[in-house]
């Protein structure tokens, strides 16, 4: 619980960040003066004037042209004011200056795919050096998504069949929020991550490094992400369902058929049933799962069968369950500091590079979920 | 022009028993099926939305009660996004839209302007058949799998992407807006030609000339947006490419499409409640209002001015930089009719003769409200500053600032000021004024705490916030005050149905009003008007000097007589 935890102002950490909070505050104290004129005298009036007071009324007004030009011609310049301060910070939003450093973006439901001009690779996160002005080029692969990063105070839509621009330059070494702020489906609130702003020195270490979460995937890992892509992991998890086995631990294993038969699980037999699963039906099951001949190559396959081999062993990388995710993440609130984010820009970037969208690479909830996975 | 259905029976006992009224002369359910009376036809639209509000209201809590928690409390997101869609398509589509004009409207437009009715009778019954078929289509969609793409309905989502009930609700959608157009088109032929004699442009009361406003934005917009949706549907069912990239459409241009209506319809919304705020402060502040004519022009103003702001929706939306600035501009000058207005009603207060009852209380929160809700709007309409806050809670606080406390409390208050005349009773108006406070301290409880959420970057439409649990206290304290909000909306459905059972004769003008409707019997006849009023002065013709002077004298009479919870008699004129 956060009740003590009141905070009252996004973290200020971009080149537009001091320019924009000091029209918004400005805009702030416009709307509380002229909330305060108002009130007091709509207040004042309504004791001063009720019914039966003695207040002098005489020579009611209902006309005044003096005071009619007032009230259109004052907020008529304030407005022309804030008029002119918004539209030149919009300017400069819109102008990425030309030595900045490009990154592109890809948003799709429901992750972002981040490259970096030598190659790297993250999703997720965006890994950016302090002090450097960044400029992201950003097109989607399905429906409209949004770049929005608070603290930076920007934001653009990310739109399918146009690139869109952003720019910023980080001012603070912290990190911060990355949302998508454009209704894109089932899991929306999901889709996001942080933005890392490093000092250029580790940046560029960081960069040259392939960014560490670029580095080759094992076979494990690939069919990790291809157990979670093609949706293996909606319907065989941990234990047995009624839609389906677990393949924990099934590598080597005797496998019953509903025909009677029954034969070994090694590799051709894991290959066969994900490519045509109903020669061998396990016994007890339906004819519910998906044929994925021609849908997955065999590069896939090999690496789903590594990956199922190890399943339900500690090195196994955990799969995504959607089941796990929520109370996952409920474990992770319990123990999450609120301080965590916004520190600690150093820390190696651990997180599972291709990371399933239902995931948010960076949030407390991976450890979690793949600390749950070992304990089984 | 035309005459209401007038029945034999009626005509002949109108004349001499004057309790013959709109509501008695027949019991018939078909009487009220099948009326072509603009009163009863506002009472079946008060039902109707009513019904709607509730439903929208229950999805509000739903999704109240579900941000308790970083990680959700019941539901799964699939759902969560279909609950929100569903309160933002049932309030705007079906309540927000319809509510004020259709039936406080309906009901007074008429009677204000001294006609018999509408000018087509049949065709406003035939708008309640749209509202109620496409609203019937709405809630079979919703029930019959839902849909998930918000009230905005973005392409290619939309069009391409969602697997609910997107089709079948847009259609929906279609025919009720037709239901907007036809009441329009009726509200403009009526002021237009059927005037009582005397009644001038600018004798009409505010309400009046608010009705018109909105009744060209009616017209001119909805078509627009039934247009688009009806795009939407082609694209979904034959692939017809005009929004999808994938296809060769362009997403953006949806947008453009859809707030070219949307953002009228924001002023669709709130300008009937503007008309009800001129209404009670002058009415109970017994003056005539200050600057009539700038307030009336300033209705006028907006319309025409609020059909050239659509584009500031979309400054982050891959829109030129030139195109959102000009939009911004344009937006800015909106400002001023909303300002001129405000502070006319500010200054009609000064040196009134005030009565606190609970039309007022309400017209006196509304003003704080909108105040807020209007000046909030110049964080969005600057294109630095809405960069930052767009499409986040503090666009969520501030609409709902100009929907629920602006829309939603005139609208209140309109009902509570014109209950007598629509029922002929009087409502316990002690309870009223405790509720009005209810009301207004719930709502600021509920959506204060969310432009602080905004600020701080918490983006609207999201289920889980668990990655930034720093959101949570402000959400429970929004969710709290919704409670609040809540009670003080089920309350007032008590008070009044209790009226209608033990309330007291309300008598032709239980608030010693001015205006053409009080001039008739609560209810009024089928007929409105015995004979065809004349009109002689102008409309808000008070004179609170004089009533002062009365008032002084009657003072110690009415300390000792009169019991201050109910409604003073206001015979001293």
């Amino acid at each position: 619980m956060q009740f003590n935890n009141f905070p009252l102002s996004p973290p200020r950490a971009s080149n537009f960040a001091q320019e924009y909070d000091a029209i918004f505050y400005a805009l702030v104290g416009l709307t509380a003066f002229f909330t305060l004129v108002v009130g007091v005298a709509v207040i004042f009036f309504a004791i001063r004037y009720k019914k039966g007071t003695r207040a002098d009324r005489s020579r009611p007004m209902y006309e005044n042209l003096f005071l009619e030009l007032t009230w259109t011609i004052v907020p008529l310049v304030i407005g022309l004011v804030m008029f002119y301060f918004g539209t030149s910070l919009y300017v400069k939003m819109r102008t990425p200056p030309k030595n900045a450093t490009e990154v592109f973006v890809i948003g799709k439901q429901w992750m972002w795919h981040v490259q970096h001009g030598n190659g790297v690779r993250e999703n997720n996160t965006l890994h950016v050096p302090v002090g450097v002005p960044i400029k992201l080029t950003m097109i989607s692969q399905d429906v409209l998504h949004a770049f929005y990063i608070p603290a930076f105070r920007v934001q653009e839509h990310v739109v399918p069949g146009r690139y869109t621009q952003l720019w910023f330059t980080p001012t603070e070494i912290g990190e911060y929020h990355l949302f998508c702020n454009m209704y894109c489906g089932t899991q929306h609130s999901e889709m996001g991550g942080k933005v890392v702003v490093m000092s250029q020195k580790e940046f560029a270490s960081w960069l040259s490094e392939g960014g560490q979460s670029s580095a080759p995937l094992s076979m494990e890992q690939a069919g990790a992400k291809i157990y979670n892509k093609v949706g293996c992991n909606n319907c065989h998890g941990a234990e047995d369902t009624l839609r389906a086995p677990s393949l924990y631990g099934i590598y080597n294993k005797r496998r019953t058929f509903a025909d009677g038969t029954s034969l070994i699980a090694d590799e051709e037999y894991m290959r066969s049933s994900i490519l045509r699963p109903y020669d061998h039906i396990t016994s007890g099951y339906g004819q519910t799962m998906p044929i994925y001949e021609g849908q997955v190559t065999e590069e896939d396959v090999l690496n789903l069968v590594a990956y199922i081999k190890v399943l339900g062993t500690p090195t196994a990388p955990s799969p995504t369950s959607n089941v796990n995710r929520k109370s996952a993440s409920a474990t992770a609130l319990g123990t999450n500091d609120a301080t965590s984010l916004a520190t600690n820009a150093v820390q190696a970037n651990t997180d599972d590079p291709d990371a399933s969208p239902t995931r948010r690479a960076g949030s407390p909830a991976v450890g979690a979920v793949a600390a749950e996975g070992r304990n089984r | 022009m035309s005459s209401p259905a007038i029945t034999k029976g009626e005509l002949k006992n109108q004349p001499q028993n004057e309790e013959v009224n709109y509501l008695n002369v027949e019991h018939t359910i078909s009487s009220w099926l099948l009326t072509g009376d603009h009163k009863r036809i506002a009472m079946l639209y008060l039902v109707s939305a009513s019904f709607f509000f509730f439903l929208g209201s229950i999805a509000a809590g739903l999704i109240r009660f579900e941000l308790t928690s970083p990680a959700g409390v019941v539901l799964e997101s699939e759902t969560y996004n279909k609950i929100f869609s569903a309160h933002g398509i049932i309030m705007i589509f079906q309540f927000l839209v319809p509510a004020i004009p259709a039936i406080l409207g309906n009901f007074l437009l008429p009677l204000m302007i001294g006609a018999r009715d509408l000018a087509f009778p049949r065709l406003n019954l035939a708008s309640w058949y749209m509202f109620m078929v496409g609203g019937a289509l709405i809630l079979i969609g919703m029930i019959g799998g839902g849909v998930d793409t918000g009230w905005t309905f973005y392409t290619p989502y939309s069009s391409m992407y969602s697997n609910t009930q997107v089709t079948l609700v847009l259609v929906g959608i279609f025919i009720s807006g037709f239901s907007s157009i036809t009441t329009g088109i009726n509200f403009v032929a009526t002021i237009h030609k059927m005037r009582a004699p005397g009644m001038t442009w600018f004798r009409l009361p505010l309400f009046v000339w608010a009705m018109y406003s909105t009744s060209l934005l009616m017209i001119l917009g909805t078509p627009v947006v039934a247009i688009t949706l009806l795009l939407v549907v082609f694209e979904r069912l034959f692939k017809l490419p005009i929004f999808s990239p994938e296809l060769g459409g362009d997403p953006v241009l949806f947008q453009h499409l859809f707030w070219f209506y949307s953002h009228p319809a924001v002023y669709i919304m709130i300008l009937p409640a503007f008309g009800i705020i001129s209404e009670l402060i002058a009415n109970f502040s017994r003056k005539r209002i200050f600057g009539y004519h700038f307030v009336a022009f300033s209705s006028i103003a907006i319309a025409g001015l609020g059909f050239l702001v659509w584009g500031h929706h979309m400054f982050i939306s891959s829109q030129s930089m030139y195109e959102s600035i000009v939009f911004s501009l344009i937006s800015f000058l909106v400002a001023v009719p909303s300002a001129i207005k405000i502070f006319n009603w500010t200054t009609t207060m000064y040196k009134g003769n005030i009565r606190l009852q609970s039309p007022m209380i309400y017209a006196i929160g509304f003003l704080g409200i909108f105040t807020v809700g209007g000046l909030t709007g110049l964080f969005l309409g600057g294109t630095g500053t809405d960069v930052h806050l767009t499409a986040t809670y503090f666009v969520v606080a501030h609409f709902h600032y100009v929907m629920v406390g602006g829309t939603l409390l005139g609208f209140l208050g309109g009902l509570h000021y014109w209950w007598p005349k629509m029922t002929g009773r009087l409502y316990n108006d002690g309870i009223a004024k405790v509720n009005a406070v209810i009301v207004f301290i719930g709502f600021n409880l509920t959506f204060f705490p969310q432009f602080i959420l905004g600020w701080m970057g918490m983006p609207r439409r999201y289920h889980y916030y668990y990655f930034a649990p720093e959101f949570q206290a402000y959400h429970i304290m929004s969710t709290l005050g919704s409670s609040v909000l809540g009670f003080g909306l089920i309350l007032p459905a008590f008070y009044l149905t209790m009226s209608l059972i033990n309330g007291k004769k309300s008598g032709p003008n239980p608030w010693g009003a001015h205006g053409l409707e009080w001039e008739t019997a609560s209810p009024p006849p089928t007929s409105n008007f015995l004979e065809t009023p004349i009109v002689l002065d102008e409309v808000y013709d008070f004179d609170p000097v004089s009533e002062h002077e009365q008032d002084m004298k009657d003072l110690d009479k009415w300390e000792s007589t009169t019991d201050h919870q109910s409604f003073p008699t206001e015979d001293h004129h």
